[in-house]
């Protein structure tokens, strides 16, 4: 598996730097000749390009990791768009002259916080019909659809998300009528003219699957297939046949024309792609971890999961995480199961836990959809450390969307997206004062002119308020 | 307010004594008295007979009281949550399950929910375990821009659920009306004045009286061109008489200041305005009016292009405007009203936003929506006379990491046990034992 992917990756380098050298030309096989082979598979790529950022130190404030650790006192320089170091009060650091310093006494510094499952840009504000971009429910499978072609850069959500939620990174999904509902687009939550130029510079694909309710009520209601959990079980699995057989005739040479969907579903299979499987039933999870080793692809995340408690073996033993809400409970069948304590029973079984938004609003609060989860696990009897609460929110979830080499945590190097919070995250009364996105500072509670404002809310009521 | 609570207490289904009340003191609390006052330390309340008789510092546990030693612990009036579908539905999802549709029905001004209401339904059992004791409910889906008769109930594990049967009427004004009324906002308008004109009329030939102005022997005639059925024009009576409130349903600024005008048209009219994104633009208007509101706590987003100026500083902004401003309508699960309490109070401290004290925090989720109600002097503080609706939490109620220990209505502790509890029991340890989780209960 390992080798097979690192050809993927390697053919798929050469491809996108449009590579046939002279060298290579004697060698090029059929494949490269091949449209349904040679294709780019980045054909609307990133062009975010950090900001400018002056070098920062913060002092004094009480510092969470991302990879579960707390230290008191600490320090954080951000230097050249990077997480230059992280240590304690008495450590020496080598300072740029230039660097802004910054008391953090008092006050908390995370990572940049990552929402795992937004429809930011898909399903913007004004909730309106001519906006509802996030769904394309006429067929049970879109493995074709990419939610970067639906993505309004102009969603003022964006902004919220930032501003009350020191939200950074983020993957805008499409929606869960489909079985297979097209690929997830991540996103740097900078506002840009256009959609390239938030996505995420080498952040991976991934690919939405639905279980239960949502597929087989739509399919069903509209008199096709599937209309039944079964049903829902057929259809993905002669899908994955038929990709299955698309991967085998091109890598035998064998193919004659592009196939957009069965292309995604092959990258699936060829590890480039994750899967972010909405799923709510432990039954439902466990036969999908069946399906995934039938084909021979990886479940990265199921979302919503709110009966993942049940099997917090089985998703520890195919190290799948699971994109929790807090305590979301009772607005559909698949959701009566749902507990506050799932975060804190899954984590006590060793599994990865993220906790994700699904909500315009939520998104705005997942430190403190955190801090709830963490109350009602200590209620019965399950205690969690703070750092490692918030690397439920920033490490894990980079793990689970495939960017945790460039971001999610404060380890030197990485991404310099960092929030500054004004008090302990894990409180209700705690808000971002600052938050800087690859060592630039895009927003400043205290600087009302680093609020972004959307193009929507241009000459509108309440343009530029506090939001 | 005085004769709206007469008419409450009139129309109150049961108001039987509870079960159990016990005599009970509560002391070493950091108590709340949810009046708006900042919380005190080594505080008591004392409840006798299903009342609160005392609650402060120094205050003395009479003899022959049993005491329950909170050990610092918080201790606050029971959660009001206005505005809900509790009682109303298990599953949201699950139509039979779901009463807060009736968009097929001839009636909307008519329906009065008070029957429908379930005690042992899903929602109120975890709301309760949240610490909310009481709610106004109200329908939300008719065929009409009237929503039907409301209900104040409490959350008991008694099946006497409801305080007030159509305790008010609930009325659409903004998009949603528009959509109900035929296509747009002058169709509200002139909905709504047919519908109050008729009530008037029928009012005039001594129609709509009585503890339910539906249902009347002799009931007078009407005019041959009535649009509003019987029923509907008889429930709207108490409306345009004043012996009822008005919900309105509004969010833009424009149509808040639109139904503060109805006031004029129908000085009777007893109006508490619900959702009101935008209230903080028209905040001298809704002061000067009197006009309770109750605000959807955090809208910052533009959902809706009636809630384009929305801002999470819209309840500081009408609170410090003088407007009587409460939490409300969040058709979320009401246990969440601390969590949005307390990101007012975050607020606070935020350049250029606008919050709330805790102490006013805490009261937006229990004396102000109980005086919105009319039934402040009832419950929703834990100043002598209310109901004996206590509630320990296991840390400051407002903070999200915190929970509830122990809750009491009308003096009666509560089972805060439900499905999420027992579930919780069963997965503790997720993997089986001896034998299969079904025989674990």
């Amino acid at each position: 598996m390992r080798a097979s992917r690192l050809l993927a990756a390697a053919a798929a380098l050469s491809l996108v730097l449009g590579g046939t050298g002279a060298g290579q030309a004697k060698d090029k096989d059929k494949k490269a000749d091949n449209p349904a082979v040679s294709f780019n598979k980045n054909p609307y790529p990133s062009t975010y390009k950090p900001y400018p950022g002056q070098p920062v130190l913060i002092t004094g404030a009480t510092v969470y990791d991302g990879k579960g650790g707390q230290i008191e006192r600490g320090q954080v320089l951000l230097k050249d768009g990077k997480v230059a170091a992280v240590a304690g009060a008495m450590a020496d650091m080598a300072v740029p002259a230039n660097a802004l310093r910054i008391d953090g006494t008092g006050k908390y510094v995370t990572p940049g916080i990552i929402d795992v499952h937004s429809h930011l840009g898909v399903y913007p504000s004004p909730g309106v019909q001519a906006h509802s971009d996030g769904n394309e429910s006429t067929d049970p499978t879109t493995p074709e659809v990419w939610a970067e072609h639906s993505v309004w850069p102009h969603d003022p959500g964006f902004s919220r998300a930032l501003a009350n939620g020191g939200v950074t990174s983020l993957q805008v999904l499409p929606g869960s009528a489909n079985l297979i509902g097209g690929r997830s687009a991540v996103l740097k939550n900078v506002y840009a003219r256009t959609v390239q130029g938030m996505k995420f510079p080498g952040a991976p694909y991934g690919l939405k699957m639905a279980c239960g309710e949502n597929p087989k009520r739509v399919y069903g209601g509209k008199g096709r297939m599937p209309s039944t959990r079964m049903g829902n079980f057929a259809v993905n699995r002669m899908t994955w046949i038929k990709a299955q057989e698309y991967r085998r005739k091109r890598d035998a040479g064998k193919l004659e024309s592009r196939d957009l969907a069965m292309e995604t579903l092959a990258g699936v299979l060829d590890g480039e792609i994750k899967i972010q499987n909405h799923c709510y039933r432990a039954d439902e999870m466990a036969l999908v971890l069946d399906m995934a080793r039938e084909f021979g692809y990886k479940v990265s995340a199921f979302h919503h999961a709110v009966e993942a408690y049940k099997i917090g073996d089985l998703l520890k033993a195919g190290d799948v995480c699971s994109a929790v809400w807090a305590d979301w409970w009772g607005f559909k069948m698949e959701s009566l199961d749902a507990i506050p304590e799932n975060a804190g029973i899954l984590y006590k079984a060793g599994a990865c836990v993220v906790i994700h938004s699904d909500d315009a609003n939520g998104i705005q609060r997942l430190n403190q959809e955190a801090a709830k989860a963490q109350g009602d696990a200590r209620r019965a009897g399950i205690v969690i450390s703070d750092g490692e609460v918030i690397r439920w929110l920033t490490l894990n979830a980079a793990k689970a969307i495939g960017v945790d080499q460039q971001t999610g945590s404060l380890d030197a190097g990485k991404m310099g997206d960092v929030v500054l919070w004004n008090a302990n995250p894990l409180s209700t009364y705690a808000r971002p004062e600052k938050v800087w996105i690859d060592g630039a500072l895009l927003y400043d509670a205290q600087n009302p002119k680093l609020r972004p404002v959307s193009d929507f809310e241009l000459g509108q009521s309440g343009e530029g308020d506090v939001k | 307010m005085s004769a709206l609570r007469l008419t409450l207490a009139a129309l109150l289904a049961s108001a039987a004594a509870p079960a159990f009340a016990d005599d009970f003191a509560v002391t070493n609390a950091t108590l709340a008295i949810g009046d708006g006052s900042a919380p005190i330390q080594n505080g008591t309340v004392v409840v006798r007979a299903g009342k609160v008789v005392a609650a402060g510092a120094g205050v003395a546990v009479p003899a022959g009281v049993r005491v329950i030693d909170a050990q610092g612990q918080w201790v606050t009036p029971g959660l009001v949550v206005a505005v809900t579908d509790l009682g109303l539905r298990d599953v949201e999802a699950v139509d039979d399950s779901n009463d807060t549709e009736a968009d097929k029905s001839p009636f909307s001004a008519a329906l009065d929910i008070a029957a429908a209401i379930n005690p042992d339904d899903l929602p109120i059992q975890v709301a309760r375990a949240g610490g909310v004791t009481r709610s106004a409910v109200a329908p939300l889906d008719t065929s009409g821009i009237f929503a039907g008769q409301g209900a104040v109930i409490d959350l008991g594990t008694d099946p006497d659920a409801v305080t007030a049967a159509r305790a008010f009427q609930y009325v659409e004004l903004g998009e949603t009306g528009a959509q109900k009324a035929g296509g747009g906002r002058v169709a509200v308008q002139a909905a709504l004045r047919n519908a109050f004109a008729e009530a008037r009329e029928l009012a005039r030939r001594g129609g709509g009286q009585g503890a339910d102005p539906r249902v009347q022997d002799a009931a007078p005639e009407r005019p041959g061109d009535a649009l509003l059925n019987r029923f509907d024009a008889a429930a709207l009576v108490p409306v345009v008489t004043g012996k009822q409130p008005l919900y309105a349903h509004v969010e833009r600024a424009a149509d808040i200041r639109m139904a503060l005008g109805l006031k004029r048209e129908f000085p009777a009219l007893k109006l508490v305005l619900v959702g009101a994104t935008e209230g903080w633009m028209a905040a001298k208007e809704l002061a000067a009016a009197g006009v309770p509101v109750l605000a959807t706590p955090l809208n910052d987003l533009p959902d809706r292009f009636e809630q384009i100026g929305a801002t999470q500083s819209n309840v500081g902004r009408m609170a410090a405007a003088g407007v009587k401003v409460s939490l409300g309508a969040f058709f979320d699960q009401p246990r969440y009203a601390p969590q949005y309490a307390g990101n007012l109070v975050a607020l606070a401290k935020l350049p250029g936003a606008s919050g709330l004290t805790w102490g006013q925090a805490l009261a937006s989720i229990t004396s102000g929506p109980a005086e919105a109600l009319g039934m402040g002097d009832k419950f929703g503080s834990l100043k002598a006379g209310r109901a004996g609706d206590v509630v320990i939490w296991d840390g400051d109620p407002l903070e999200a990491s915190s929970g509830v220990v122990r809750v009491f209505i009308d003096g009666v502790e509560q089972s805060l046990s439900n499905h999420q509890t027992r579930l919780r029991d069963r997965y503790k340890v997720p993997v089986e034992g001896a034998l299969p989780k079904a025989y674990e209960w």
